[in-house]
This record gives structure tokens, sequence and C-alpha cells, in this order.
């Protein structure tokens, strides 16, 4: 039942793929705009099967992790020394203010010119741009936390780090996976964007590789493989929030 | 946001919202005098700031800054003028919410930028391409967040409204919009980012006139004051927008409890 209810929900999609193939076929649109469905899902499957997509998805997904995981540190720990100490709060705040307007694409170029065109400079970028919305959510949520609960803990005898991990940090926990998610849509912005511009390997460079050769049934394969990809790291993540937030009242 | 017994450490804050940039200053003069850092990597900050005012004199930095505006804001107006009236279509008519909650729910999370070589392919490297892509990537949003607030007026509010008589359109402009509006709003001032990051990418891959191609030319030709100079102006680019956002957000809602709260 819950099947065939899933399978009504996302019929819009089919229906939208079944008009892509027919505009195409039926000669409304060139094929050179927009390659049918089939020519696509047909290059996809070879691409998978000789390599060029599990290989260049490799080094993409490598430099996504290494930047999120960078970010992940920096971010919360950041977050939590600024709640915990109000001498770094008041250090790192400015400077919070000033980095937060900057659009994040804007760093590229410096990337480029600080690390190449490897991966490093992709990691960096990565870590720099997500690094403020996980540091900014941890702030913010383990600020929120209501004050009787931190004076009990204390009251208890709670030491300061006790209180810092035992209560800030699962009060904060919603606040903090929703500001992960932020971070993992940076996150592919950036990949995507600098690896179509200053990168030799990477699904970015794939997808700009095929563009100027003109193959796009190739192209659009590549494109709604990364799409699809982002698509799925947003939904892992919103499962692992419902199952670290499981202890929480259904809102 | 003044809380409540920090008045006495209000000043000392002041203080350090200017004493930490100038601080980061000092520390990039010295490095920049003394040369401790390659300086083809970080420049001193002189020659960032001389080339800051030569090509906002010579015009080539007013003419970058002014093109990804232009960009940025019609895509962003052309975003919410689409994706504000559809939102709140899909939130009062099932057909419509049935076809496209699955579109929006798989097309949310989708990274936008990937799709700028099928923009290229179909609109050329110009204004308009450059546009639309930064609409596209901003409108996903824009539609979650109004539909959201749309589906979740007071029930009581629209209850009471038909049953005073109110007619289709007075309970859309006159009760639903209104208690939408705060929420649409955030979702704007969220989009708007999303909007300016994706018109600068747009402009470093389809290259032409605009901060992001001239620094992304900076950035090939191994210029590195150039590179600094369009992250400042970037930045405050940014900067604006969003300031100019949220003043609208308080224009918007002066009738609004929440702008009483944070007075």
């Amino acid at each position: 039942m819950s099947v065939l209810r899933t399978l009504l929900r996302y019929l819009p999609v089919a229906i939208l793929a079944v008009v892509w193939e027919l505009v195409v076929r039926l000669g409304l649109v060139s094929d050179q705009v927009l390659p049918a469905l089939s020519d696509v899902a047909a290059a996809w499957w070879r691409l998978m099967v000789e390599g060029d997509i599990p290989l260049h998805a490799k080094a993409s997904f490598a430099r996504a992790a290494y930047g999120l995981a960078i970010a992940a540190v920096v971010g919360g720990v950041g977050g939590l020394a600024m709640v915990q100490s109000r001498a770094v709060y008041r250090l790192l705040n400015p400077i919070l203010q000033m980095l937060y307007p900057i659009p994040k694409s804007a760093l590229i170029p410096l990337v480029l010119i600080f690390f190449g065109i490897g991966s490093a400079s992709k990691v960096f970028l990565i870590a720099l741009g997500c690094t403020l919305p996980i540091l900014l959510s941890t702030l913010n949520g383990a600020r929120g936390v209501d004050r009787s609960v931190l004076w009990s803990a204390q009251s208890l005898g709670a030491s300061r780090l006790a209180t810092l991990w035992e209560i800030r940090v699962p009060a904060a926990m919603p606040e903090i996976l929703a500001g992960a998610r932020t971070a993992t849509a940076f996150c592919f912005i950036l990949l995507v964007s600098s690896e179509l511009l200053i990168s030799r390997d990477g699904l970015g460079y794939l997808i700009a590789n095929f563009g100027e050769a003109g193959v796009y049934p190739e192209m659009f394969a590549v494109i709604l493989t990364v799409a699809f990809t982002g698509f799925c790291a947003d939904r892992l993540l919103l499962a692992l929030s419902r199952f670290m937030l499981r202890w929480q009242a259904p809102s | 946001m003044s809380r409540p017994g920090t008045t006495a450490t209000f000043g000392a804050d002041r203080i350090l919202d200017v004493a930490v940039p100038a601080a980061i200053l000092v520390v990039w003069l010295i490095v920049g005098h003394w040369k401790l850092v390659d300086p083809f990597l970080v420049p001193p900050p002189l020659e960032v700031f001389k080339r800051l005012a030569q090509i906002l004199v010579d015009g080539q930095l007013p003419a970058a800054i002014a093109g990804t505006l232009y960009r940025a804001i019609a895509a962003f107006a052309l975003a919410v003028a689409i994706c504000v009236p559809l939102g709140l279509a899909i939130a009062r008519i099932a057909a419509l919410r049935w076809f496209f909650d699955p579109l929006i729910s798989i097309g949310f999370p989708m990274p936008k930028v990937a799709f700028i070589p099928i923009f290229i392919l179909w609109l050329g490297v110009f204004d308009t391409s450059k546009i639309v892509v930064a609409a596209f990537a901003c409108s996903f949003t824009i539609l979650a967040t109004t539909v959201g607030a749309a589906s979740n007026v007071e029930r009581a509010f629209v209850w009471s409204a038909l049953s005073l008589g109110a007619t289709r359109s007075a309970l859309l402009w006159e009760v639903v919009l209104p208690a939408a509006l705060p929420r649409i709003l955030t979702g704007l001032q969220i989009a708007l980012p999303i909007a300016l990051i994706t018109t600068i990418a747009a402009e470093m891959i389809m290259g032409g006139a605009g901060l992001g191609g001239t620094m992304m030319r900076a950035g090939r030709f191994a210029d590195t004051p150039g590179v600094y100079a369009g992250i400042v102006a970037s930045g405050a680019v940014g900067f604006l927008l969003v300031k100019c956002l949220e003043a609208a957000r308080r224009w918007l809602l002066s009738w609004h409890p929440e702008q009483r709260e944070t007075r």
C-alpha cells in the first residue's frame, strides 16, 4: 500500500520524464539542444561501465568528504568555544560578521592562486565555505539552551565540560543538524563550480569537458548524476537527523 | 538585540567590533611589510587598496559591480515574480500541489550550478543565460518556503474570514498573504544570497564583464591584488544586498509583533 502511495506521489516526475522523451522523439525539440532521455540513460550506463563516472566521482567525493570533515570540526569546536568563553565570542564575532556576507563562490580565484588546480584548492574552498553555517548553527543552538536546565545541572555539581557535553550539545543538535544540511548544500555548489572552472578531474570537470566537446547525452548524464547525488546526500542527512533526534517529541 | 544584564559589557563589545578588524589589518600590514608570507599569495594591503582605488576611479569596478548587481537582482526579481504566486497557488489548489510537491522536494536539494552548462547550451553565455541560471538556483528555496508558509496559515483566521463573508481574493490578499509574509520573507532572505552566489559562479564560468568574470581573469593571470580587490568588492555587494532585504522586512512587517520584540 505504502509502495503504491510512494509511486503515486512521484508520478509527476515520471510524467515529466515521458514528456522529455516525447518532445525529442516527436521532433518538437532538436536533439542537438535536448538529448532524448533514453539516449542520456544509455550514455550514463556506458560511462558507468567504462568507469568514467566512478573514477571522477571518487575524486569529487573525497574532496567533499575532506572539506566537510574539516568544516565540521572547525565549525563545531569554534561554535562551542564561542558559547563557553565570552572572550572567544568577542574575538570571533566581528570576524564572522565580516566573512558572512562574502559570496563564497568569490573565493574560487583565491584558492586557485593559493593551491592551484589540484584537490587542495577544492578541499580548502569547501572547508572555508561550510565552516560558517556549521559554526553559526552550533553557536545559536548551544546559546539557546533553557537557563533553568543549566542551573539545575550546575547546582547538582556538573562541571563546565559536563554541562557543555551533556546539555548544550544535545540541546543544540537540531540546529547543528540543520546547519549541516545547509553546509552540505554549500559543499555541492562550491565543489561543482570549482571543478567546472579550475580542475583536471572530478564530476564537474567531466561535465565541462563533455560540454566543450559537444557530446550532450554524456553531459546530461553526468549533470543528472551530480544532481541525484546531491539529492541523496540531503536525504541521508535527513534520515540521520531523524535517527539522532529520535529522543525528541515529534513536532 | 541587547540582552538584559549585558549593558555593562555593551561598550566593550562595540570597541572590539572595531578593534578586531583593525588588528587583522595591522597583522596584514606587518605580514605585507616584512614579506612574512610570499607577497604573491598575500599582497600588502596598501597594494590591494591602491588597486581598489584605481579601478574605482577608472570605472572598471563600478561597471563590474553594476553588472553583477543588475544580474543578481533581475534573477531574484524574476524568481520572486514567478515563485511566490506559484507557491501560493500550490498551497491552495490540490491538483497543483500533487504535481509540484515531489518536483520541489527533489529539485530543492539538487546543486543547481551543475546545470549551468545546460543553460549555456540553451541560452548562450550572455545576460539572459546568467539571469535565468541564478533565478533557477534560488527559485526552489522561494517555492518551498512560500508553499510551507501559505499551507500553515492559522485555520481559525481563514474560517473567521470566510464566516464573515470574505471572497476568495479577499481571503488571499487580506488573510493568507499577510499571515504567510514573515516566513515568505525569511525564504527570500535565504534566496537572495543564493542568487548572488550563483550569479558570480555563472559569471566566472561564462566569462564576460561583472565581478565573477573580472575576478576569474585576475586569478588566471595570477593578478593577486585584482583577486583580493574582487573579494572585498563582492563582500561589500553581499553586505549591501543583505542589509537592503533586512530593511525591506522591517518596512513590510512594521505591523507585525516580531518588530516590537526586537526593539
